[in-house]
């Protein structure tokens, strides 16, 4: 699919488009062209084992990964390189690249919070130092933010002072404040303990119900299950199984059938 | 040492209460070190060679406190340029560039390499080596010249000699500390849309800085004391120099010596408390408590406020605060 195809029909365009994208690292073929469409609005749950290359392809949507072959459009646009009149390519300077990925949310299995600043500075730092609000405005929103995820009564803690749950939802909280259209979920409870699970995909439930598009790598099925309105099942760096939420409970092929009960 | 379980005024009906192993190791180790203590601090005050009323009589002396101005002087101006070459080295260091990641490494070689004092001759020799230098195009035609001699005062060629050698050193210390910070902190920042320097400045030194304070602490005093060498350039009114000087005129080394001694271990206390503050500063959200703030936070969940971190610090508060009294 080409650019301008995309751009005549706004309405209908995907709010992510994949295709036939490949990763080697050194003779390492990790994914082996892959392609998956989102629409705005929806929420894809990618499953697969570990090693099937479905963090390697959520981290190129915001090129904390670059690919080595096929190509990504958000909303239309090429991401991590500029189209040239000559039909070549150009790849982004450091400002361009910031500005696709300040329009995608990312969460991080290891939370990665800023541990020298407070929730509440964590939330205000990307709305104030990329976004030039004013830091009085920031801090308010970041309370919303805050508020949303449950943490209003947290927003003066370190995040060494709050639990794993507690802390993923302030990223959650971090990632939201940008605005952004889509969010990237990398195993965001994997890191978590069972007790703590809950709280986060409760958080999750809630964005989604707010219309963000997100793409979403988990081990979680009871969450894709009931949230995933797409369900891509990965494995070796392929896709293997791709449809409806109902695959899980119905699985096409044997591959995705043994998983399943490998994880269940 | 009694623990302090029982603080916290909680019902415990079983609660332990138990005698220390009794060691006499510590005990007649303890007692031999202050006897041995005493003995030197006796023999200090009492020895006629130290000469105590002479100490006293030179140790607010002018030319010593002028020289204690030039040592303070020279330390920050050369510890200063040495902070910004070395940030600077180290991201040189650390560039996708060949040539910048070459001439970083090709500066902390030579610097790192060759004596501080024979550098600092160097660069007394600076303007015998390089009598004029002028502004202009390269290999072409000058706009601007002057004489080195003018531009380049004893004073600033210490401050140069002794700042580009440090900043050899310093900019190790910083590489290492950026490169302690967790590369999810960056990815992290990138995935909000900051742009490389932001994430920088903003993410990674700061949390570099709890990793460089210490070092740079060390290098700090060190370089209180290499100021000493700057007769090398020669630059003759620091505090090394000053006492030295007077102790030549009334032929009294040792009263002299020690004056210039206690002059630099006030010096040490002092920028030993200033780095505390630094690493307090910058360890704040580290440890797990709100720095700078005690008390303003509630307690963590789960803990009570009286955590037994606290009295390490306290510890280590009563300590510096022994060294300065």
């Amino acid at each position: 699919m080409s650019m301008q195809e995309q751009s005549l029909d706004a309405a209908g365009a995907p709010a992510i488009e994949i295709v036939q994208v490949h990763k080697a690292f050194g003779s390492l073929h990790v994914l082996k062209g892959v392609s998956l469409t989102v629409m705005p609005g929806t929420v894809t749950a990618i499953l697969g084992p570990s090693g099937s290359g479905k963090s390697t392809l959520l981290r190129m949507i915001n090129q904390l990964e670059t690919r080595t072959g096929g190509e990504i459009f958000i909303e239309g646009e090429l991401v991590g390189y500029k189209p040239l009149g000559n039909g070549g390519l150009r790849l982004l300077d450091d400002k361009e690249v910031a500005a696709q990925r300040s329009k995608i949310g990312m969460v991080f299995q290891r939370f990665n919070l800023f541990p020298h600043m407070t929730a509440v500075e964590n939330v205000m730092e990307a709305p104030v130092h990329v976004g030039g609000v004013a830091k009085r405005e920031a801090r308010e929103q970041a309370l919303n933010e805050l508020d949303r995820v449950g943490l209003a009564d947290r927003a003066n803690y370190y995040p060494a002072q709050l639990s794993g749950g507690q802390q993923q939802r302030v990223a959650i909280a971090r990632a939201l404040a940008m605005h952004p259209s889509i969010m990237l979920f990398d195993e965001p409870t994997s890191a978590l303990d069972p007790e703590l699970v809950g709280e986060v995909l409760a958080v999750m439930r809630q964005v989604a119900k707010e219309g963000i598009t997100m793409v979403v790598v988990t081990h979680e099925m009871g969450f894709a299950r009931e949230v995933a309105d797409q369900v891509v099942f990965m494995d070796q760096g392929v896709v293997v199984e791709h449809g409806g939420s109902d695959i899980i409970d119905h699985p096409q092929t044997e591959r995705f059938g043994a998983f399943l009960k490998s994880v269940l | 040492m009694p623990r302090s379980d029982s603080d916290g005024g909680l019902d415990i009906p079983n609660r332990i209460s138990a005698r220390p192993v009794r060691k006499p190791g510590p005990y007649i180790a303890a007692v031999v070190v202050v006897v041995v203590a005493l003995m030197l601090l006796h023999g200090m005050v009492t020895n006629p060679n130290f000469d105590w009323p002479t100490v006293w009589m030179y140790l607010f002396n002018e030319n010593v406190l002028s020289g204690i101005g030039w040592t303070l002087q020279l330390t920050v101006y050369a510890m200063v340029l040495a902070t910004v070459l070395a940030v600077i080295l180290a991201m040189m260091r650390k560039s996708a560039n060949p040539v910048l990641r070459g001439v970083s490494w090709f500066f902390i070689w030579f610097f790192r390499g060759t004596p501080v004092y024979t550098q600092l001759v160097f660069w007394g020799l600076l303007a015998v080596l390089v009598p004029r230098m002028a502004l202009g195009i390269p290999f072409g035609p000058e706009f601007w010249s002057i004489d080195t001699k003018t531009l380049i005062s004893a004073g600033t060629a210490a401050v140069l000699g002794l700042g580009l050698n440090e900043a050899a050193y310093l900019s190790e210390i910083v590489r290492a500390g950026i490169e302690a910070v967790d590369t999810g902190q960056s990815e992290a920042a990138a995935a909000l849309g900051m742009r490389r320097s932001l994430i920088m400045r903003r993410i990674v030194l700061p949390q570099a800085m709890r990793i460089i304070v210490p070092p740079t602490g060390n290098e700090t005093i060190g370089m209180l004391k290499t100021t000493s060498l700057v007769l090398a350039v020669p630059f003759s009114l620091e505090l090394q120099f000053a006492t030295n000087a007077i102790a030549n005129r009334i032929y009294k080394p040792i009263p002299l010596l020690l004056v210039a001694c206690i002059w630099y271990l006030v010096i040490t206390t002092v920028l030993m408390m200033l780095q505390s503050r630094l690493e307090h500063h910058f360890g704040k959200g580290f440890d797990a408590r709100a720095m700078g703030s005690k008390g303003k936070q509630p307690p963590l969940p789960g803990k009570t406020s009286g955590e037994p971190k606290d009295a390490v610090d306290k510890v280590n508060q009563a300590t510096m605060v022994g060294l300065n009294a």
